[in-house]
């Protein structure tokens, strides 16, 4: 658990962070929103003492990190940020390993583990363990980014705008693999953005920033349905809201029984997937395919009533 | 093999040929020498004057490397970068006293001989290590030097493991600038008695002598190309192989 108690952060007279209080639950993700100079990356950074807080405390599993060396705090913390940051001159393989070999681990412990890391995130051991960050292409760079902050399997991963220098789809295979591997390592994740859709799809909570202030942190459907301020309801996007709503739900939690023909939609695909493919192709209805098999429909009529804001 | 890896390959072997055995070379130095002088130099082996030559630049520019990256280094730490300014402005003062000056002001308080020329080029040496070193180590790409940081490197280990090895192209310019520079700076050395390749020349022109001015000049030109040559195939290596080749500079 990270636990954010009134921090305060001033350069020479500007308040870049203000007054932040926030907790961060063990075994989420948190994904920080706000506009460029809102403070959230500054936010984020205190968390591993890259910014020092002018004032407040911040507390990991109750203990004040103030009382930790900074490097050692930082050993203990998975750091990813945009535009991967790899060490130009060192090979993949040695750059994942950075962290353990800091720590002083096992050679051949610390070779296996980037072994399972690169496989983790299907970059072929063999293939690229020696090849240098500039040989890769940018997916690849950010996979070895993130691999690189896991290498000493840290309770806690902060990534900073990790996919902003990704294209589309790139970009939408590598949250994915977040999440999956936030599910598998129980992983506390802190991600910082700009970007709505990102924090709609990855976060369990979302805290809104702007100007420095913690404006709003909820889960997102809490957050779509009800915003704090009318800033956040334009985060948001007032057109977008129905989607965001139902971008957080799969079709396998609204299935309905009933036998209907044409393509089938997947049960792991969002109920917004669903519904734009129920608009596109006219029909009032879709089949609903679980593992090749036909297991239902799901059907306009209800998703225009789950697409409603909640009452 | 490229043409110019064998013109280099060329040059060079024709500056050992020269050196071990000059008489070879009589018939082409007679062509510039008047009423029977003698064609090569003869008062002292040419082989040994130029590793003299070499070992003055070599001893100088090693010095003037450790001080200047060692000077850079501490300025670019937090602790040190109030000294910024008047380490910066330390180097200048060594380059714009010209090398003359501090031969002649050298003499006095340390004799005639090799130490004065020492000196000399190591003052002379010191910007252009200081300068490039620098600059290798402010304008490092910002998201390598934070995620240095973010995975919880010390000051001491960013510096080994990821400053110096990512500034070393840049570095390596500075040093190849001040080993040319030195090269060419070190015949002034001979006018206070140092063993340099500057004494051959200085006896040709005393002489009347153009065959061993020729041959003076020709070998300090001649390894000045050569050592230039072979620096900037080593910058382009390391910077390559970091994928820095974008970021080149001086």
């Amino acid at each position: 658990m990270i636990e954010i108690e009134d921090i305060t952060k001033t350069y020479s007279g500007t308040t870049v962070v203000d007054q932040v209080n926030l907790t961060i639950q063990p075994r989420s993700i948190c994904v920080i929103v706000g506009t460029s100079g809102s403070g959230k990356t500054t936010l984020m950074r205190m968390i591993n003492k890259l910014v020092e807080p002018t004032s407040g405390h911040i507390r990991i599993d109750g203990e004040d990190i103030a009382g930790i060396p900074a490097y050692e705090l930082r050993r203990r913390i998975g750091y990813a940020i945009q535009g991967h940051g790899l060490f130009p001159h060192r090979t993949v393989g040695q750059n994942i390993a950075t962290v353990p070999k800091l720590l002083g681990c096992d050679k051949k412990k610390t070779a296996d583990r980037v072994e399972e890391l690169l496989s983790l995130f299907q970059l072929d051991p063999a293939e690229f363990r020696n090849r240098l960050p500039h040989e890769l292409s940018g997916g690849q760079q950010q996979r070895v980014g993130v691999a690189r902050a896991l290498a000493a399997s840290p309770n806690i991963l902060l990534m900073d705008e990790p996919y902003g220098a990704l294209d589309p789809v790139i970009r939408a295979k590598a949250q994915e693999d977040l999440l999956a591997i936030q599910r598998q390592f129980g992983t506390t994740v802190v991600l910082v953005t700009h970007d709505m859709e990102e924090a709609i799809h990855l976060g369990h909570t979302i805290a809104v920033m702007d100007k420095g202030k913690l404006l709003q942190c909820a889960a997102p459907a809490e957050i779509i349905a009800n915003p704090a301020t009318p800033f956040v309801a334009e985060l948001i996007g007032t057109s977008e809201r129905p989607f965001r709503l139902l971008s957080l739900a799969k079709v396998s939690d609204h299935i309905e029984p009933g036998e209907v023909s044409g393509d089938p939609i997947e049960s792991t695909a969002s109920l917004r997937d669903a519904y734009a493919e129920l608009l596109w192709s006219g029909r009032p209805s879709l089949p609903v395919r679980r593992d090749g098999q036909i297991v239902g429909q799901v059907t306009l009529a209800a998703l225009s009533r789950l697409a409603a804001r909640p009452q | 093999m490229k043409p110019g890896n064998i013109i280099r390959l060329i040059v060079f072997a024709a500056l050992i040929l020269f050196l071990a055995k000059p008489d070879l070379f009589s018939g082409f130095f007679s062509l510039f020498t008047k009423n029977n002088q003698p064609a090569i130099y003869n008062q002292g082996s040419l082989l040994d004057i130029t590793l003299n030559h070499l070992g003055i630049v070599l001893a100088a520019t090693l010095a003037s490397t450790i001080i200047a990256v060692g000077l850079a280094i501490i300025v670019t730490r937090p602790f040190g970068a109030e000294f910024l300014p008047l380490s910066r402005s330390l180097a200048n003062i060594g380059q714009t006293f010209p090398p003359v000056a501090v031969l002649a002001l050298a003499v006095p308080m340390l004799g005639f001989g090799t130490t004065p020329t020492l000196v000399a080029l190591f003052l002379y040496g010191l910007l252009p290590i200081f300068e490039n070193t620098l600059t290798g180590l402010t304008n490092l790409p910002p998201a390598v030097t934070d995620a240095a940081k973010g995975v919880g490197m010390t000051g001491w280990q960013r510096l080994v493991k990821v400053e110096l090895p990512l500034a070393l192209p840049v570095i390596l310019a500075g040093i190849r600038l001040s080993v040319v520079i030195s090269l060419a700076t070190a015949t002034i050395g001979s006018t206070v008695a140092a063993r340099t390749l500057g004494e051959v020349i200085i006896a040709g022109l005393l002489s009347s002598n153009t065959a061993f001015v020729l041959q003076g000049g020709l070998i300090v030109g001649v390894l000045a190309v050569l050592i230039y040559d072979a620096l900037s195939a080593l910058e382009r290596y390391l910077m390559a192989r970091t994928g820095q080749l974008g970021r080149a500079a001086a």
